[in-house]
């Protein structure tokens, strides 16, 4: 179970935290200007990296604040946490 | 069989507290500090089960919790019975009562040990291969195969025992206190680290704490006699705290470990009483350090597994640690040194060694020599071809090894025995360090896989990291605590070794013999029986992965997961497939490493404790008048409350004819509430909901549906402008948490520049609903002070009010069609408003309901319920809920997805209304809808999501989704059911009231 580093609270369980998928999504400003293949990019399609990925959480049972997380998929180490509208501190 | 094996006073039994248990009904003695293995050995019984497949005899093979074949039900028929027990792990108790598992009638005469000649007929996969042809038979077989599977028996009545859970944090976890835990415990906590080391048995010490002799010498003392001295300083460290009987079952990510603490198994059963029976720890440590030792490896040949087969390194320590001989007559079979450790111990007790068998040829070893200088026989370089006895083993055939070790040569000689050791060298128990996503290396010297590489701030040492004599310990693992521990010093430095052990070993996967492999019964797994002849087959027959040998022959599966056996596999199946061991790798080691108990896993959280019970502040009423309660996700919510005997039916009948008649009242306190304040509250809501908020007045509310980005219906509710900046949202009772984590997510990531603010307010405010023609005039009595003229409060409006001196606030709106009053009120005062409510109503017959009357009302109506007529896949325009969705907003969350290609479809599924033909017959909820019964297959248009038999309509009503519904009102379609049809009529889904006359009545 992982620790984890919650930027507004500092480390606690992963019990304490719900995972929200791939990070740095965006939603388009303007959704009725797509195309349904452009939505559908939106909507649908995620990554599933085996290595470094870009994800979001949540400190759900704690602040219920949103941050990103940056962890490699193959071994669970996590690089970094940031706040939402932060650029990611590693590539 | 009575014979008594004692043979010497031993440091851990008391052989002044004498213990009496049963054993397959027979009453025998042993005494404090045995375990149930060495108490049965000391009386001469070696046969306690029968193999899984073969149902061959089978005795205690290991001192462990690696044990495959001692296993056994503890006290049968009671509460406490418990399947599966390691007899070579129970501590004996006065009163204990075991018996063997898997055997019928009796373990010395089983039926099921048919299979043993039966067995050319058995081979690998047979299950696979036999029981598939015809498929319609499988419910047959399954039957039988169901029946003659599984060991042990499963307790039948509650648990009677307390379980716990406990979170430990520490700065260094020890696992295992052999002599490298015991360094490693004593350095860390020397050096000012909060430490916890545990330890699965009993004592501390490993197996070093019953190496007494002057072979193993450290500083001039025996090396017994030395960590006995240092378990007794470890023993006072204050910032060391030590568990014994604690088994690490899981080494999990970032060192979160889970433990089983057994507090009470050791206890007689009346001592037991109100003390907790086992915690399970969960640990998260700075560092931790695994010292798990290491399991002596069996060999293989055939015949390998008759009772009274042991590892070598269980008979030395029945006899250093409880003073027990394993048999009168023992021989040894070894391809390594251990061997003769184990025949120095016995020679030191006066056991009787009848022969060393090796594997090897001549050996420069200390230990041979003083082997033979005590006039016993060694056999260099021969191997055991076969073994006879068929529940004790009586004698072995052996033959000499060719130069290459791959075929016998020359003559069998027969030897007698009681009692065989095997010694096939030692494997580091690495199961623990893999779990927590460790990599391995195999070392080719002496073919083991050891520790490479750690995922997290971990090390392992001793034996477990491959260090196995005495003198490797003690030299590499103060280096590996000073650099892990980044100390400069430790206490084990300059230390004098002295260890007689020489390395060399013999290694050989499968022993040759002169039989041919398909004619032995050399086994690999001895709980699952799988044979080298198993594992062949498989291989012949083209499977190549580790991990589908394993589950093809079920080689390393079962309760001890192949503990002793699986670098056999791996070595035969490298061999047969001439592939390098090193590269198979190895078959994954999952948690837990031994049996859990489902207490321990569950810890307090059982019976109401299992989840959060949440009730509605009003909930004692509902009690105290008999309602029947329904389970809507944590909450209990009134179902229906029946009179005078009245079934669910009859009652819901009756509430819902008061509630359209007269006035009923009902609890909808669990209704989710959110808080909604903040300047751009509008703007939020205009955009999570599908219509328009921004020209709501303040005063007013309004139903929204909410979807997701995908344009999916996700919950429902109404929503009240209390002020400028401020609304209340209702949500459905069970969409209440994921409505707000959702509603936060947009905020926080999506739209963070809007200035709003959510706060759930679900507990705090109960929710009275009063509906019917008569609800105003109740209202008008228990809030004297409100104005309900229709004018001044007309449908969908909202005001703050007061009862008494506590505020309230009261919505006109309804789940019903009827004219309907919501009394909002502080969860503390709910109750006593309820009350009011009652009394105010009496004279109107106000009559309670709960869900189900619910449900029917606002199904005559046509109101969906959002996770009931819906289900993710249907969008507003599905539901023919057009009118709601805004055509002017600019976005909303889901309006793209509205006119997707795969949603604008005519043929989707849509809500529509069903009438049956007989007005008496009510549809099933979830019955498939079709249209035509010859065509096949039979295509499924749709289902009945809500049905009920209304009292208002006087006839069965039921909502529905079809695919191209809309479009086919008035049309006949059909519901098929096992031993009928019903023929329905497609209607628009509401049934009552269309002209909403009712709200207004």
């Amino acid at each position: 179970m992982f620790l984890i580093n919650c930027p507004f609270c500092g480390e606690r369980e992963q019990s304490e935290f719900k995972a929200g998928g791939e990070a740095h999504i965006v939603r388009p400003k303007q959704p009725t200007e797509l195309s349904d293949d452009q939505w559908a990019e939106y909507l649908f399609m995620r990554k599933n990296i085996k290595g470094i990925q870009f994800e979001r959480w949540n400190h759900i049972h704690g602040c219920r604040k949103w941050f990103n997380m940056v962890r490699d998929t193959s071994n669970d180490e996590i690089k970094a946490v940031y706040k939402m509208g932060e650029k990611p501190p590693i590539k | 069989m009575t014979k008594n094996l004692r043979v010497k006073s031993s440091k851990l039994v008391d052989e002044t507290y004498r213990i009496s248990f049963k054993f397959n009904g027979t009453t025998y003695y042993g005494f404090k500090g045995d375990t149930l293995a060495s108490a049965l050995l000391a009386n001469n019984i070696h046969l306690v089960g029968r193999s899984f497949k073969y149902h061959r005899p089978r005795g205690i093979m290991t001192a462990g919790s690696e044990e495959p074949n001692a296993i056994v039900q503890l006290h049968n028929g009671t509460s406490r019975t418990e399947p599966n027990v390691r007899a070579t792990e129970i501590e004996i108790y006065e009163g204990l009562v075991a018996s063997s598992q898997n055997c019928w009638p009796s373990v010395k005469f089983d039926i099921g040990g048919i299979n043993n000649f039966l067995s050319p007929l058995l081979p690998a996969g047979f299950y696979y291969k036999t029981f598939m042809w015809p498929a319609s038979f499988w419910e047959k077989y399954e039957y039988f195969i169901r029946k003659s599977a599984g060991l042990g028996k499963s307790p039948d009545v509650p648990d009677p025992d307390i379980y716990e859970h406990k979170y430990i944090h520490c700065d260094v976890l020890v696992i295992g206190a052999g002599i490298s835990g015991i360094m490693a415990a004593k350095t860390a906590a020397k050096n000012g680290f909060k430490t916890l080391l545990v330890e699965e048995k009993s004592y501390l010490g490993g197996s070093t704490i019953y190496q007494d002799s002057e072979f193993f010498k450290i500083n001039n003392q025996n090396s017994a006699s030395w960590l006995e001295k240092e378990i007794n300083e470890v023993k006072k460290i204050e910032n060391l705290e030590i568990k014994t009987r604690t088994s690490v079952a899981a080494f999990h990510g970032y060192n979160f470990l889970l433990a089983r603490e057994n507090l009470t198994d050791h206890l007689p059963l009346e001592q037991r009483e109100n003390k907790t029976r086992q915690k399970l720890l969960k640990i998260r440590a700075k560092k931790v350090i695994t010292a798990t030792g290491s399991i002596e490896r069996p060999l293989i040949f055939d015949n390998n597994d008759r009772p009274g087969i042991l590892l070598s390194s269980a008979i030395k320590k029945y006899a250093d640690l409880f003073g027990v001989a394993c048999g009168e007559k023992n021989v040894l079979f070894t391809n390594n040194d251990s061997a003769y450790e184990t025949a120095i111990s016995l020679i030191q007790k006066g056991i009787k060694v009848q022969a060393i068998i090796d594997n090897r040829e001549e050996i420069d070893s200390k230990l041979i020599k003083e082997t033979e200088k005590n006039n016993i026989k060694i056999y260099k370089g021969y191997t055991i071809v076969d073994t006879f006895g068929y529940k004790r083993i009586n004698s072995v055939s052996i033959m000499k090894l060719s130069k290459d070790g791959q075929k016998v040569i020359g003559s069998k000689e027969n030897i007698s025995c009681d009692s065989l050791g095997i010694s096939g060298g030692w494997t580091p128990a690495v199961h623990l360090f893999t779990q927590s996503g460790g990599k391995l290396k195999f070392r080719d010297d002496d073919q083991v896989f050891i520790p490479n590489t750690y995922p997290s701030n971990q090390i392992s040492i001793g034996s477990c990291n491959g260090d196995f004599t005495l003198d490797e310990i003690l030299i590499n693992t103060p280096k590996l605590l000073k650099e892990f521990l980044n100390i400069t010093k430790t206490e084990y430095e300059n230390i004098e070794i002295f260890s007689a052990f020489n390395k060399s070993k013999r290694n050989i996967w499968l022993l040759p013999s002169n039989k041919i492999v398909g004619k032995t019964k050399s086994f690999v797994d001895f709980q699952n029986d799988a044979t080298a002849k198993d594992i062949k087959l498989a291989l012949r027959e083209g499977f190549r992965s580790i991990e589908h040998v394993k589950r093809y022959t079920t080689t390393g599966m079962g309760t001890d997961q192949g503990k002793l056996g699986n670098m056999h596999a791996l070595g035969i199946i490298s061999e047969t497939a001439s592939s390098k061991l090193g590269e198979l790798g190895t078959t994954t080691f999952r948690p837990p490493y031994t049996p859990l108990t489902f207490g321990t896993i569950v810890g307090r959280n059982v019976g109401k404790y299992f989840d959060i019970t949440r009730k509605t502040p009003i909930h004692e009423w509902h009690v105290e008048n008999k309602a029947e309660f329904e389970n809507v996700g944590q909450w209990k919510r009134a179902w229906y409350y029946p009179k005078n005997g009245e079934n669910m039916h009859q009652a819901v009948q009756r509430e819902s004819k008061a509630a359209r008649d007269s006035a009923g009242i009902l609890d909808a306190s669990t209704l989710g509430k959110i808080d909604i304040q903040g300047t751009d509250a509008s703007e939020f809501l205009n955009r999570v909901y599908t219509n328009a908020w921004s020209k709501l007045e303040i005063g007013k509310c309004r139903y929204g549906l909410m979807l997701n980005e995908d344009g999916m219906v996700y919950d429902d509710g109404v929503t009240t402008r209390l002020d400028e900046n401020h609304y209340i949202m209702t949500t459905t009772t069970g969409g209440a948490a994921t409505v707000l984590g959702k509603l936060e997510d947009y905020l926080q990531t999506e739209w963070p520049e809007l200035d709003v603010y959510l706060t759930s307010v679900t507990d705090h405010y109960a929710t009275i609903s009063v509906c019917g023609p008569n609800s105003k005039k109740i209202i008008q009595k228990v809030i004297p002070e409100i104005d309900l003229s229709d004018k001044d409060f007309p449908h969908m409006s909202f005001r703050n009010s007061i009862i008494g001196k506590v505020k309230c606030r009261v919505m006109r709106i309804s789940f019903t069609g009827e004219q309907s009053y919501e009394i909002n009120i502080q969860a503390n005062y709910a109750k006593s408003v309820w009350e009011n409510c009652m009394e105010a109503g009496k004279e109107f017959n106000i009559t309670p309901y709960g869900t189900e009357t619910m449900h029917l009302l606002r199904a005559e109506k046509g109101f969906i319920i959002a996770g009931q007529d819906t289900d993710a896949t249907m969008t507003p325009i599905d539901l023919q809920m057009d009118w709601i969705v805004s055509k002017k907003k600019f976005d909303f969350i889901g309006k793209r997805s509205l006119y997707r290609s795969d949603t604008i479809r005519e043929d989707r599924k849509q809500l529509v209304g069903l009438i049956t033909d007989n007005p008496e017959e009510i549809l099933e909820e979830g019955a498939q809808i079709v249209a035509d019964m010859n065509k096949t297959p039979i295509e499924m248009l749709g289902h009945v999501t809500s049905s009920y038999f209304s009292p208002n309509l006087k006839k069965s009503i039921a909502l529905g989704v079809v695919k191209g519904g809309k479009n086919m009102m008035g049309q006949k379609l059909i519901i098929p059911m096992e031993k009928k049809q019903i023929n329905v009529t497609v209607t628009d889904p509401v049934f009552l009231d269309k002209e909403n006359k009712r709200l207004n009545a």
